[in-house]
């Protein structure tokens, strides 16, 4: 695990030209430099080290697993278990695998993400362009609400959703993240507009558009970024809900990481450690893949959920 | 505000002195038709909901929330309830450790992604990537790695290190600590991230006057940058601590509370008594306490934020 010594090795690959602060391109195997470099490689093993559990134990034959040892390579790479995992796993009612779960995700994720932007971005919008009497209070009010444990509010929606006759469908989750996606997404939004141009707003007021069409016809059109930062924290966070899932989905409409949870956690009989990992695997390349493909907007919509306005 | 004057000055110009109600329903139609859902949300789930669940927690409600006033009643038999207690003894435990390693080893990965190293994208895409994950997944393959017999304990003692023990999760009194090493895989990085932001925000000027003056690398950040930096670590510690009062799918995915009730906590208690220990009650006076921490860990943000020193927009 010496990666101390590869990394001056792969030097022609110059990173981090961002800024210039300071002032000393001097030597590189300085004590202080080596010991920079295998703090940053230990923390990096640490994160590292789960992932590729998951992969290689995902890759190997039960057998294998029993007998060698949890850092071994593969001996033969299968996705045997990939399969299992994905069409025949049980989860102590079915045998269905997580695809009937997967496939649930992408029902909740979708209208929900799609929803809560909508709403969100309206209401950021009509917060600085549109303020009226109280529609700050109400904003505050929604970013303290955001820090409310949820389960302090859980019973009473249930009932409200069952009053509506949508408890235990999909309706009912969409309208869930709806709900508690708004704060954050109010706050992104609201901040996002606020720092466009005023003039342009008051031009188009001047030209006599209304509400919808400025909205439409100018804030939109400049907005995409935004659009972007919130999609990426919309997915990957609807995705990775457990709580509400569990709560109002119902049960043939339980999403990927409620399957995935009774898949390993409920199942009976000798536990299949691939089948397991490759499962988990499976539930974490949506998100994994949105953070690989999205760089720096991940960082940019995890960092502006915290910088407040 | 400057940004204000458009629509007031469009509702001047229409009426000349409108009255309270015109003012509340006629002025700004569209964009009270538009806050609406907001509206709503505040009203009906954080003030409503919040509210009805304050309220029915002094009452005896068993399957139906149904029940009479009984005061205190359902709080005296939740502190009576040992499996409460554990629950809030974790919570304390775990939180305090969470929290502080939390932020100590966020700060300091990230002073050290700050000394313009080589592969700096790569080292914190490397760090972040565990919190684009379920906390689900998390558990899952922290369990799996922790698993006594085949998982790192097991691997090291074939490997001839017999007196390895890595039994955390089996282990009552180490339960905690098996907890802590998934949080803190999946929530440091997120730290990382603010604590960057913070470290980078600060004036390149401050870092020369230090450096004119002689200071020391590590005094300069002790006594300087983290005094400046208090907007960022205040902000960390709430989401950080209303992260942890939160702490549910984590604790279902590694250890089901287990072994025994040695890993339960509030989230979950509340969770079971709601939704199938057919106690609504209890479970709704546990929510209630769980909104109380919430609010002593907010209120000096809310302090720092909307009282004294005047607000940074």
């Amino acid at each position: 695990m010496s990666m101390t010594a590869t990394i001056p090795a792969g030097t022609p690959m110059a990173a981090g030209a961002n800024e210039p602060r300071g002032q000393r391109p001097k030597p590189f195997f300085t004590p202080k430099k080596i010991m920079l470099y295998t703090v940053l490689v230990f923390f990096s093993l640490y994160y590292l080290f789960p992932l590729y559990v998951m992969l290689t134990t995902s890759l190997k034959t039960m057998p294998e697993i029993r007998f060698g040892n949890i850092f071994a390579l593969p001996t033969a790479p299968s996705f045997d278990a990939w399969f299992k995992a994905w069409s025949s796993a049980c989860t102590g009612l079915t045998c269905n695998g997580l695809a009937p779960g997967f496939w649930n995700s992408v029902k909740i994720t979708i209208p929900s993400t799609i929803v809560s932007i909508f709403i969100a971005a309206v209401n950021g919008y009509a917060l600085v362009n549109w303020r009226f009497k109280g529609s700050e209070i109400f904003f505050s009010i929604l970013i303290f609400g955001s820090f409310i444990p949820y389960q302090v509010m859980l019973y009473p929606l249930v009932m409200i959703t069952r009053e509506l006759g949508i408890f235990g469908s999909l309706q009912a989750v969409i309208l869930i993240h709806t709900i508690f996606g708004m704060p954050i997404l109010t706050l992104l939004f609201r901040n996002y507009f606020a720092s466009l141009p005023q003039e342009l707003f008051k031009a188009a007021r001047v030209d006599g558009a209304g509400f919808w069409r400025i909205f439409f016809e100018i804030m939109l059109p400049m907005s995409l970024p935004i659009f972007v930062v919130a999609l990426i924290l919309q997915i990957t966070g609807i995705w990775n809900d457990f709580l509400f899932g569990v709560v109002f989905a119902g049960n043939v409409n339980y999403p990927m990481t409620v399957q995935l949870n009774n898949i390993v956690n409920s199942a009976q009989g000798t536990p299949e450690y691939n089948v397991n990992m490759a499962a988990t695997v499976l539930t974490g390349l949506v998100p994994l893949t949105v953070y690989f493909v999205s760089g720096k907007w991940f960082v940019r919509g995890v960092a502006a959920g915290a910088v407040k306005g | 505000m400057a940004d204000t004057a458009a629509p007031l000055a469009m509702g001047a110009e229409r009426v000349d002195r409108p009255g309270l109600l015109q003012r509340i329903f006629l002025h700004n139609v569209p964009a009270k038709i538009a806050a609406l859902p907001m509206v709503a949300t505040v009203l009906v789930v954080f003030v409503g909901c919040v509210a009805w669940t304050i309220y029915y927690s002094f009452t005896n409600s068993k399957l139906l929330p149904t029940g009479k006033f009984v005061g205190f009643d359902q709080y005296e038999r939740l502190f009576a309830t040992s499996r409460w207690n554990v629950s809030v003894w974790n919570l304390i435990a775990y939180g305090s450790m969470s929290l502080v390693f939390t932020l100590v080893i966020g700060f300091i990965l990230a002073v050290l992604i700050d000394q313009k190293i080589r592969f700096e994208s790569a080292f914190r895409t490397i760090m972040l990537y565990p919190f684009a994950l379920s906390f689900i997944v998390t558990g899952l393959v922290w369990q799996w790695i922790m698993n006594p017999t085949l998982g790192l304990q097991g691997t090291l003692r074939g490997l001839g290190w017999t007196g390895f023990t890595f039994d955390w999760i089996a282990n009552p009194r180490m339960v905690l600590f098996a907890l802590l090493i998934a949080g803190l895989w999946h929530g440091t990085g997120f730290c990382m991230v603010l604590m960057l932001a913070g470290l980078r925000g600060v004036d390149e000027e401050v870092w020369k006057a230090a450096r004119i003056d002689g200071i020391p690398t590590w005094r300069t950040y002790v006594s300087i940058v983290i005094p400046m930096m208090r907007g960022v670590l205040v902000t960390a510690v709430v989401i950080i601590g209303s992260g942890i009062v939160r702490l549910y799918d984590l604790v279902v995915a590694l250890t089901n509370g287990g072994p025994g009730i040695s890993s339960e906590v509030p989230a979950k208690y509340v969770f079971n008594y709601m939704f199938s220990g057919g106690n609504i009650g209890q479970g709704l006076a546990g929510a209630t306490m769980m909104l109380l921490t919430v609010l002593i860990i907010m209120i000096p943000w809310a302090y720092l934020e909307f009282g004294g020193k005047g607000r940074r927009t």
